[in-house]
C-alpha cells in the first residue's frame, strides 16, 4: 500500500509528465511501475592501485538537459573499507546510500570487532538492485563499489538490473566507452598513487570533452587498509587549442 | 480521464550477456567448458568472468545468457545442495541436480531465469553425464551439448568430430564419446578458438574443467580479445 502511496505521489509532482494516477474503466487507480531517471549523474571510473583502490566521478547532477546541481557527491564511503560512486538517478543512489548506512550500523552494533568487507558490501548490493528489478521498479542506477579489507583490493559494479562483476578497472555510462579503452591501454597493477591518479585525470578530461552531461569539477576517492578519504573538489586543466579541434569540418563539409 | 495510451517499456528486466558453453561427456570423465568475456550490446564489460560454477565433486553447471538471473541461479542452487547435504549426510548425484535444475527453471516458468545451461559431471556409476536445458528448464541427458551465443557454431563441429554415435538412432544408443580425456580437450579448444573468430560474444579467455574419479581439475587458456 505504502508504496502505491509513494508512486502516486511521485506521479504527482512530475506534472506534464504523467497525467497522474487515473481511474481505469474498472474503476480501479493503475499505477505505472515503470520509470525515467530524473536527475541524474554521469559516469563513474574506478581502478586498482598498488597501494588500493581509486575512483573518480564529476559533481554534476543534472536534470534532463540541464546541469541542475554542480556540487553533487557522487562518492561516498561505506563503512572502513570501502567507497561507493554511482551514476544513474541520483534519488535512487541516496536511498542506497541511507541503506547501506544502516547496514553498515547493524554491523557495528554488533560489537564484535567484525567489520564488513567489500565483497559482503557488494554482494548486499547486488542482491538489493536484483530484488528491485525482479519487482519492475529498479533503482535506476550505476553503481561502482571499491574497497580494500586485510591487504585485499576489491572492485566491482552492479547495474540496475542487478549485473554484476568485478575486474581491475571499472566505470560507469560514457566512462564506458571513452574510458575504459584508455584504461585497458594504460592500467598496470603496480602504479603508484600519482600514476593512478594521472591515468584517471586523462580519462575525465576524455569525458569532459566529450560528455555533454559532464562538468570541469571532480572529486577522487581513495580507499587503502588505511582507510577512505575523498578528496576536495578540483578542476583539470582543458586544452581547447588541440589540433582536433581545429576546424572540425574540413573533411566533411556541410556536418558539424 | 482514463488513460488512452499504453506507455512503452523504457527498461528490460532482461539483457543478454553473452557467451558460449560446452560439456562432453566420456567414458568416465566429463569436460565442461565455458569462454570468461561478459559482453553488453557491443561493449565489452569484463574479461575475466567465470561462467562456470561447482555445484559438488560430481557436477559442474556452466551457464550464459542474463548473468544476474545466472548468478541468482547459481545461488539458488547451491543452496539447495547444501541444505541435502546436511539433510542426507551425502552430496547430491548428478542426475538429481539435473532435475532440480529443471524444476528450478520451471518454476520460474512465467517470469523465466534467462539462464542457457548444460551440466555436467559423473553419474551415480562414475561414467560422463551431461544434462542441457532451455531457459525454462526442458532438459535431457545426452553425450555432449553447448549452449550460449556460439552454440550454433560448436555444435555441428562436435557431431562431427566426436564419434559418438547418432543421437538420430532407434533405438537410442550412448552418445557419450569414446574419445579420451585428451582428444576431446583438444577438440574444446579448438571449437571456442572456431567460434571467437566468428562471434562477437565468444572470446578473451576458456575455463575448462575436468571431473573424473580423481576429483576436479581446472585449466585456463587465453582465446582471442577482440
Amino acid at each position: 500500500m505504502e508504496h502505491t502511496i509513494e508512486a502516486f505521489k511521485r506521479e504527482e509532482s512530475l506534472g506534464a509528465r504523467h497525467s497522474g494516477a487515473a481511474a481505469a474503466s474498472d474503476g480501479k487507480i493503475h499505477i505505472e511501475r515503470t520509470q525515467y531517471p530524473y536527475v541524474t549523474g554521469s559516469s563513474v571510473l574506478g581502478i586498482k592501485y598498488k597501494d588500493g583502490i581509486l575512483l573518480a566521478a564529476d559533481m554534476a547532477a543534472s536534470y534532463g538537459s540541464t546541469k541542475r546541481y554542480k556540487s553533487f557527491q557522487r562518492l561516498k564511503p561505506v563503512g572502513k573499507h570501502a567507497v561507493i560512486g554511482a551514476s544513474g538517478e541520483m534519488s535512487d543512489f541516496q536511498q542506497i546510500s541511507t541503506m547501506l548506512d544502516e547496514l553498515t550500523l547493524r554491523d557495528q552494533m554488533w560489537d564484535d570487532s567484525n567489520t564488513l568487507g567489500p565483497h559482503e558490501i557488494h554482494s548486499y548490493l547486488n542482491r538489493i538492485m536484483y530484488q528491485r528489478r525482479n519487482k519492475f521498479d529498479p533503482l535506476w542506477n550505476n553503481i561502482i563499489l571499491g574497497g580494500v579489507k586485510n591487504g585485499k583490493k576489491y572492485l566491482g559494479v552492479v547495474s540496475m538490473i542487478g549485473v554484476h562483476f568485478e575486474d581491475d578497472h571499472v566505470a560507469t555510462g560514457f566512462g564506458q566507452h571513452l574510458a575504459r579503452p584508455e584504461l585497458r591501454k594504460q592500467w598496470r597493477a603496480d602504479m603508484t598513487l600519482e600514476e593512478g591518479v594521472r591515468l584517471l585525470e586523462k580519462c575525465l578530461l576524455v569525458l569532459y570533452y566529450r560528455d555533454r552531461s559532464s562538468i570541469n569539477k571532480y572529486q577522487i576517492a581513495k580507499v587503502t587498509e588505511e582507510g577512505v578519504t575523498i578528496s576536495s573538489p578540483f578542476a583539470i586543466e582543458t586544452n581547447w587549442e588541440l589540433e582536433a579541434f581545429q576546424n572540425p569540418t574540413k573533411n566533411a563539409e556541410g556536418s558539424w | 480521464m482514463a488513460r488512452g495510451f499504453k506507455e512503452h517499456a523504457t527498461w528490460s528486466p532482461y539483457e543478454n550477456n553473452g557467451g558460449t558453453c560446452v560439456a562432453i561427456a566420456g567414458l568416465d570423465y566429463c569436460i565442461v567448458a565455458a569462454d570468461t568475456r561478459l559482453s553488453l550490446g557491443y561493449s565489452i564489460l569484463t574479461r575475466g568472468h567465470s561462467k562456470l560454477f561447482k555445484l559438488s565433486d560430481t557436477a559442474v553447471m556452466a551457464s550464459s545468457g542474463f548473468q544476474a538471473d545466472v548468478r541468482t541461479l547459481q545461488k539458488n542452487l547451491e543452496a539447495r545442495q547444501k541444505g541435502y547435504y546436511h539433510q542426507h549426510g551425502k552430496p547430491m548425484s548428478c542426475p538429481g541436480m539435473a532435475q532440480l535444475l529443471s524444476n528450478t527453471l520451471y518454476y520460474k516458468r512465467f517470469f523465466p531465469y534467462y539462464s542457457f545451461n548444460v551440466l555436467g559431471g559423473l553419474d551415480t556409476e562414475g561414467k560422463g553425464c551431461v544434462y542441457t536445458y532451455d531457459a525454462v528448464g526442458s532438459y535431457e541427458r545426452t553425450g555432449y551439448s553447448t549452449q550460449g551465443s556460439g552454440a550454433e557454431l560448436i555444435m555441428p563441429i562436435l557431431d562431427n568430430q566426436l564419434k559418438s554415435a547418432s543421437p538420430l538412432l532407434y533405438p537410442p544408443r550412448e552418445t557419450a564419446t569414446p574419445l579420451t580425456e585428451q582428444e576431446a580437450l583438444e577438440i574444446v579448444k579448438d571449437t571456442f578458438a572456431s567460434a571467437t573468430e566468428r562471434q562477437i560474444y565468444t572470446g578473451d579467455g576458456l575455463e575448462i574443467v575436468v571431473i573424473n574419479k580423481d576429483g576436479i581439475h581446472k585449466e585456463y587458456l587465453d582465446l582471442k580479445k577482440d
